[in-house]
């Protein structure tokens, strides 16, 4: 976008992590587009506000319908346009403080509900954008602006949550690969009712974690980040938790579940609902005793 | 004597079947041809209270639930002395004596409801031992109840007659109660029958039915009094092909999902009243800056914070106008009667595609759950309006500079032509942040401009050359309209201004206004906002204000407009 819009005033730190997730997330949107032979304007970009909500301007390509809304209410937005719209592919891009700290809320209703969207999230542990204050993620003991004598919270683990919460489709990767991660976002468009694709994405400036996700081989010094062995059934709880339950950040699909979605179960009860003309609904109060 | 209305209380504890007596008598007034208000008011709890539900039958249009009580039905000694204050002169009460006695000799008797309805062989018909008891005082043709008892109680299940037969003897029996006391209020007039097609409704429901008229396809709420009756309207009623209604889990929720809606192409709505429509002040800042079409419903109650959830106050004009941070005045539009509640819900509708912005609707707990029989609408008279679509050669004007002189460029919808960013923060043409000083100049400009367009909302003007003019807005207009008349009978040279449309204002109004006429504006809150607001646009405007949680009564409107003309006291 920032060619049509030589004055667009934001850009990401050089080497942030948000570039990576962004060719990401444009091919998973091309390749989705294609895939189902839409338009590209069939898509819809939710973002937050932070780093990462300035995503869904920073897109290159053809553009996609946006919206770049409130902190933290990414998901009620989605849902909003997702059933306005069943057929429109809705897409949000938030970051951890967004959708984990302000945005909690929204979380376990938008699982239960199991509203068709997909949720990219880019966990970068800090608030970048307010420079580099204590986010949900960030570990215990963090020294950040807001807490220079340590973090006395302790971390959220957002993808215990989301398994919790029964959010029918969980994956967790970084954003170093983003060829492989496109094909996770683009899985999750395709995957009915709700997926969130969880993304350690390292804030340069702030929280530099590259290191500590991918090790330094060389040195023989093992990083975070792990892939997910092929044998994991997705489809287990079980397995799932398994994984959760094990150190490090795990690479690929954690868990998947086969459920109805909200459109699904909305259009059950319009089989049984009144279908009634306006003007049959105002006779209904027609003056009779 | 002839009279032309009365009002009738029905006083006691929450679960006692007072609203259905109140609601049986107005139905069978209505049927009989007269014209009928209805007014409740119960604490905030689900069953048990102090509580009383109330009709007032006219043979003219009812604006008001009236100045006193004519007849009284006590159910308790706490209903009795919390209540006998409000009689008329030569009003009367009937009370329970299977709870309490009274001393003798006052403006009452007793009567054993219980009792007698047992005799009827049915002990569900207690109610209507008393509603017999009140026929007789007004005078009421006891066939219209006759012919009220048959119809409901008509359900073709076995046992119906004997059913019917019992509640018309058990009126029968209250009727002879009343009678040997001698007691009488007056005699009700005949009525003059409106020759329209009436329905009997609520301005909870009248305002949803208006919006759906309008178009409406896409609703979610969260309970709240006291809008939760319009949550519980649209998920009976908005079903359909591409319509959606649903219960979020918050008004925070609710807002930021009609913003998606809204966005995505839908004609969306919410309501809600104070506590939530705090919440949702940033979502009406987003949908201004953005410019997303939707309408919130703010059905006022009293406040602050949880304040008086079941009773009446007009004390969030100012929150509904300047609801977030930043340059903001919201359209708004406050109904002041059940019938210009319907168009309100359709106007409202019809303004957000106009101007493709959010609209506030305002209205108020009194209005909100009376019932009233008024006019069917034609619905067909009831125009719907769209966002102007964008075409493919048209596309990257979505926040153009306008300045009012052309025609509002279109909206695009996804799936369509044109995307572009729906922006938070300010934006170029398509969306893109910018913060450049032009940007927000023109779009700051273009965001107040679009307000102009709004127009067609209802308006009053009477008698405008008098020096001393009155101005109610929302359910004020009632009690007012009946202090207005009654001070005009009295020869007061005064005048009478009234608009739905609080902003933007109507030409004409502004005009009379513009004339430097003292404005009087009764209204429920204890700041005067309504008369703020306008002396902040430059009128000379005061208030008569009233917050006790109660609707005004005519007679004290008549009381205190009389001061203010005589005395020039302002406040």
């Amino acid at each position: 976008m920032s060619k049509r819009n030589p004055e667009y005033d934001f850009a990401w730190c050089p080497g942030c992590g948000d570039f990576g997730v962004r060719r990401a997330l444009q091919v998973a949107l091309e390749g989705y587009s294609v895939e189902h032979e839409e338009p590209q304007r069939n898509n819809v970009i939710v973002a937050g506000i932070g780093c990462s909500g300035n995503m869904v301007h920073l897109v290159e390509g053809e553009q996609p319908f946006g919206i770049h809304g409130i902190h933290g209410r990414t998901l009620p937005i989605a849902f909003g346009v997702k059933m306005g719209r069943p057929e429109l592919n809705t897409v949000v891009v938030a970051g951890d403080g967004d959708f984990l700290s302000i945005g909690a809320e929204h979380l376990g209703p938008a699982a239960n509900r199991n509203v068709d969207i997909t949720a990219v999230i880019m966990d970068n542990g800090v608030y970048g954008l307010t420079k580099g204050q204590s986010s949900p993620t960030s570990e215990f003991g963090a020294i950040t602006t807001s807490t220079p004598l340590g973090k006395i919270e302790a971390p959220v683990s957002p993808l215990k949550n989301y398994m919790a919460m029964g959010v029918s489709y969980i994956a967790s990767y970084y954003s170093s690969k983003p060829r492989v991660l496109a094909k996770v976002i683009q899985e999750a468009m395709n995957h009915r009712g709700f997926s969130i694709v969880h993304v350690q994405s390292p804030c340069t400036t702030y929280n530099d974690t590259y290191d500590i996700l991918k090790g330094k081989p060389r040195e023989g010094i093992k990083g975070l980040a792990y892939d997910i062995p092929e044998e994991h059934n997705p489809y287990s709880e079980a397995a799932a938790l398994d994984i959760l339950n094990q150190p490090g950040i795990p690479l690929g699909v954690i868990y998947k579940q086969e459920n109805t979605t909200l459109q699904d179960r909305y259009e059950k009860l319009q089989e049984r609902a009144p279908q009634r003309t306006n003007d049959e609904i105002l006779d209904t109060y027609l003056l009779k005793i | 004597m002839d009279k032309h209305d009365f009002v009738i209380r029905f006083a006691g504890e929450g679960g006692q079947g007072l609203v259905t007596s109140a609601d049986a008598l107005a139905r069978a007034a209505a049927h009989a041809g007269y014209f009928v208000q209805t007014h409740s008011t119960f604490p905030s709890q689900i069953m048990g209270g102090p509580a009383s539900s109330q009709v007032r039958i006219s043979t003219t249009p009812v604006l008001s639930s009236g100045d006193g009580v004519d007849v009284l039905v006590a159910l308790n000694q706490y209903a009795y002395d919390h209540h006998y204050e409000d009689l008329n002169p030569g009003g009367v009460t009937v009370y329970n004596a299977e709870e309490y006695d009274l001393p003798e000799g006052g403006h009452y008797f007793g009567i054993k409801a219980d009792e007698l309805a047992k005799s009827t062989g049915n002990a569900r018909a207690a109610n209507m031992v008393t509603i017999g008891a009140v026929a007789h005082l007004i005078d009421f043709n006891l066939k219209e109840i006759d012919e009220f008892i048959t119809q409901r109680f008509t359900r073709g299940r076995e046992g119906d007659e004997e059913i019917i037969e019992a509640n018309i003897k058990a009126v029968r029996l209250g009727v002879d109660v009343a009678k040997s006391t001698g007691f009488t209020v007056g005699q009700l007039e005949a009525p003059i029958p409106p020759d329209y097609d009436q329905i009997v409704i609520t301005g909870n429901a009248a305002l949803s039915m208006g919006a759906v008229a309008a178009g409406l396809d896409f609703y979610v709420g969260y309970p709240i009094s006291p809008a939760t009756t319009i949550l519980v309207w649209m998920e009976n009623n908005l079903w359909g092909k591409n319509r959606f209604v649903h219960q979020v889990a918050s008004e925070i929720e609710a807002i930021n999902a009609i913003l998606g809606a809204g966005f995505a192409g839908k004609k969306a709505m919410t309501a809600t009243a104070g506590p939530g429509f705090s919440l949702m002040s940033e979502g009406l800042g987003l949908a201004w800056m953005a410019e997303i079409p939707l309408v919130v419903t703010s059905v006022q109650r009293g406040g602050p914070a949880t304040g008086l959830p079941t009773k009446s106050e007009q004390s969030d004009l100012f929150t509904s106008m300047h609801p977030a941070h930043g340059d903001i005045k919201m359209p708004v539009l406050a109904p002041g009667s059940i019938e210009e509640c319907f168009y309100a819900g359709a106007l409202a509708t019809n303004w957000a595609e106009r101007y493709q912005g959010p609209v506030i609707l305002v209205t108020e707990f009194g209005l909100a759950e009376r019932g009233e029989n008024i006019r069917r609408p034609n619905l067909d008279d009831v125009s719907t309006e769209s966002r102007t679509a964008v075409s493919d050669g048209d596309t990257d004007k979505r926040y153009d500079s306008w300045d009012g002189t052309t025609s509002l460029p279109g909206m695009p919808t996804p799936g369509g032509p044109g995307a572009y960013v729906a922006n938070g923060s300010e934006h170029d043409e398509i969306g893109d942040t910018t913060h450049l000083p032009h940007h927000h100049i023109r779009l700051t400009k273009r965001r107040f401009k679009k307000v102009d367009l709004l127009g067609g909302a209802h308006y009053e003007i009477e008698n405008a050359e008098a020096d001393t003019i009155i101005m109610p807005w929302g359910s004020s207009k009632g009690p007012a309209r009946e202090a207005y008349d009654r001070l005009r009978e009295q020869g007061e040279d005064i005048g009478w201004l009234y608009s739905v449309a609080l902003n933007p204002l109507p030409e004409d109004v502004k005009d009379v206004l513009k004339s430097g006429k003292k404005i009087i504006v009764p209204e429920l809150n204890y700041l005067g906002q309504w008369s703020a607001i306008l002396r902040m646009e430059g009128y000379s405007a005061e208030s008569i204000t009233q917050y006790t949680g109660m609707p005004f009564r005519p007679a004290d409107l008549v009381a205190s407009i009389g001061e203010r003309i005589g005395t020039g006291v302002t406040t």
